[in-house]
């Protein structure tokens, strides 16, 4: 299949593993920033190739796990009301707000409907005049763009009956914070393949200068994440803080200007709450005020509701890193994906899921029989 | 390989006497004139009268053997989608949960809970549907129900299937029968059904050639279990639908308390479906199949059911994906094309597309 079969080539991979063996004299601390990128490295279990050459530190980029606990509730109140139609993107239903989820909300009632596009968001809008339409804007760079494209959409339609409840986030500022922080262990970066499919790669050059760490734009299947991994080892050994490109394909230096272009007109950059980690300054998008008419969180009035996220929960250690999922004291026994303390055990980006559901061989504990079938035998 | 009951709506005549409406009214499901006619003039005239003179109940001949009962409801959403519709997925579907328990089936029942306001023609498409189904199958619907819901109380119309097999005296399939060393083999292409219904529901239909692989499996089944003189041979059965490969092995795993290796690069998935799921971020071997089983085969006779599977085009596609092992009892571990291992778990409840 093109574009698939030719990036999962065992063969290629076996050659790259082995490179990266060669040349590694050391165990380098690599972090891969995107949630896409963690999920991919565990399925395949790259990390279990590259055993002794990289430790794998798993990066805050899955957006389902980043959006602060307060944005789920404020979700959670606008689906709940009588004269809503709540759209979002499936993998948010599940996630725990204070109290419930989005599916409890649907059980409950509620109208919560799952979108693979916001414009089919709007879609909804023009089909009922009567209703509030909103969207659940989250998400990095990458699914921005689509999101601002539903407000200038919306704008053009004319419809009055269409918000967005925006948590956009964004990935230098993030970088910024986790190589800023005493406790950083990370050396090298594969970048986020995607994000830079539309923001391009000139926000890294000022990372890689300031920090002098190497950086590498590196894709989603298996052949892409070893190549970019060579790339940085390669770096790392040769003292070299650089940032290239080793998704071509799909990344050129500019990115998508006419994306960019939309982005900057509908949003602008604020401080925002990431889950587990806390306030990064300027590292999140917001609706411009040109368009605060589509701003779901001004229209119903939920912007006041701040809540606690559970002590119980280190998902913000792992986000930055500095713990495993495994190393979590309640992985797999308190948290679950049928009880997740936090949203990085909900996403199947999600670190602690993609442990969850991938390396309990390793991680040690029988599965927990989780359906009434199971629960027959 | 499905051979996909070609009905065109357009083509199709309602039969019924048109009275005052061309949609399905209360009244349909009253017990009255208008029930007799719906039975009398649109499901009789698709089923045929495979259980003689009408009565409360169906009255079938067994001989030897121990009965199958198997029961399933069907609410597909939307009715129609590429390959199929609700009607030939419920005849194939419950054919399957008989043939999976070794039986062969002697008659299915068909019972309908009908929403008002439902066009009297998609309501004639599906039961001529179910109808040919049934006929190609060889097994008839002996008994049925009709039931009519006011607006709202029902998507358009769900359909229960039940059905009654019989299993020879002395065979003895089940989960509990799989054992470690056993071959773990599925029947073909893996997907097929459940990226056709994503392809046409609301909010995502996006275009495919990808089809339905609704089928009846009892054919496939039987030439299984002739294929050496043993039946026996062959321990476990099942059919991969919600939730696919996936819910399945691991169900198996747990019952049998037996540990399953997958060789990932064996798994048959098809182009179309591959894209399709990488696009939608879902994985295929969770996404459900229609006209496909998994089984679990003493090693030694494997080659041989292999080649009577293949012998039939349901099981043209026949392959060897994994085995049952003695280690990591409970749990599905598959091995990657790079040589990597994974465990392979259920998804908590439906999967979720991701957000990118």
């Amino acid at each position: 299949m093109k574009y698939l079969d030719e990036f999962r080539d065992p063969v290629a991979a076996k050659t790259l593993v082995d490179k990266i063996h060669q040349r590694a004299t050391r165990t380098w601390t690599i972090m891969e920033v995107c949630g896409g990128q963690t999920h991919s490295i565990i399925r395949n279990g790259i990390d279990q190739l590259l055993d002794g050459a990289v430790e794998f530190i798993h990066g805050p980029g899955c957006p389902v796990c980043v959006t602060p606990l307060e944005m789920i509730d404020r979700a959670l109140e606008i689906a709940s009301r009588d004269d809503v139609i709540f759209c979002s993107f499936g993998d948010m239903l599940r996630v725990p707000g204070s109290h419930q989820d989005l599916f409890s909300v649907r059980a409950r009632g509620g109208d919560v409907r799952i979108v693979y596009s916001p414009l089919d968001a709007t879609r909804v809008a023009a089909e009922n005049p009567d209703k509030e339409v909103v969207f659940f804007g989250v998400g990095f760079e990458t699914t921005a763009p689509a999101n601002a494209m539903s407000v200038l959409h919306a704008q053009r339609l004319g419809l009055t009956n269409f918000s967005v409840l925006v948590s956009h986030v964004l990935v230098p500022p993030a970088m910024t914070a986790i190589l800023s922080s005493p406790t950083n262990r990370v050396q090298g970066f594969l970048a986020a393949g995607h994000v830079c499919t539309v923001m391009g790669t000139s926000e890294y050059g000022p990372l890689v200068e300031k920090f002098g760490v190497p950086i590498v734009v590196t894709g989603f299947e298996p052949l892409d994440l070893l190549e970019g991994v060579r790339q940085v080892v390669d770096l790392l050994e040769s003292g070299k803080a650089e940032l290239r490109n080793a998704y071509p394909r799909a990344v050129s230096d500019a990115g998508n200007t006419v994306a960019q272009q939309a982005l900057a007109d509908v949003f602008s950059v604020t401080d925002r709450q990431w889950r587990g980690i806390g306030m990064i300054p300027q590292s999140g998008w917001t609706l411009s005020p040109r368009y605060a008419e589509f701003d779901a969180e001004r229209k119903f009035g939920v912007g006041h509701l701040q809540v606690q996220e559970s002590a119980e929960c280190h998902a913000g250690e792992v986000l930055q890193g500095l713990l495993k999922p495994n190393q979590c004291p309640a992985f797999g026994k308190t948290c679950t994906p049928r009880t997740p303390l936090g949203a990085t055990m909900v996403s199947s980006e999600g670190a602690c899921a993609a442990y969850y559901q991938f390396r309990r061989l390793e991680t040690g504990g029988a599965p927990a029989p989780t359906s009434s079938t199971a629960a027959h035998v | 390989m499905s051979d996909p009951i070609g009905i065109d709506p357009s083509d199709w005549v309602c039969p019924l006497p048109l009275r005052e409406t061309k949609r399905i009214v209360i009244g349909h499901g009253g017990g009255g004139i208008l029930s007799e006619e719906l039975i009398e003039n649109l499901f009789l005239p698709a089923f045929g009268s495979a259980g003689g003179p009408a009565r409360d109940s169906a009255l079938l001949d067994v001989v030897g053997g121990r009965i199958a009962v198997t029961t399933d409801s069907y609410v597909v959403n939307p009715l129609f989608f590429p390959g199929g519709n609700i009607g030939d997925l419920a005849i194939n579907g419950t054919i399957n949960d008989l043939a999976m328990s070794g039986a062969q089936p002697l008659g299915l029942t068909a019972g309908f809970i009908i929403e008002e306001g439902l066009e009297l023609e998609v309501l004639g498409v599906i039961a001529q549907t179910m109808g040919k189904a049934a006929a190609e199958a060889g097994v008839g619907i002996v008994t049925g129900d009709t039931k009519v819901v006011g607006k709202g109380g029902a998507d358009g119309l769900f359909v229960n299937t039940a059905g009654v097999g019989v299993v020879p005296d002395g065979l003895r399939i089940g989960p509990e029968q799989a054992r470690p060393g056993d071959h773990v083999i599925v029947s073909g292409n893996l997907g097929e059904h459940g990226v056709a219904i994503m392809s046409v529901r609301d909010g995502i239909d996006f275009g495919t050639t990808v089809i339905t692989d609704s089928a009846p499996l009892h054919r496939l089944v039987a030439a299984m279990l002739s294929a050496v003189a043993d039946p026996n041979v062959v321990h476990t059965l099942r059919d991969p639908t919600r939730g696919g490969l996936v819910a399945a092995t691991v169900e198996i795993a747990r019952t049998a308390g037996i540990g399953i290796e997958l060789d990932e690069g064996r798994i048959p998935v098809p182009d179309t479906v591959a894209s399709a799921c990488s696009f939608l971020g879902l994985d295929p071997l969770q996404v459900a199949n229609e006209g496909k089983l998994v089984a679990f085969v003493d090693p030694a006779h494997s080659e041989a059911v292999l080649d009577a599977m293949r012998s039939l085009p349901e099981g043209a596609g026949a392959v060897i994906i994994g085995r049952a092992v003695e280690e990591h009892p409970g749990m599905v571990v598959g091995r990657t094309p790079f040589g990597t291992t994974r465990v392979i778990e259920r998804e908590l409840g439906e999967q979720l597309p991701r957000i990118c």
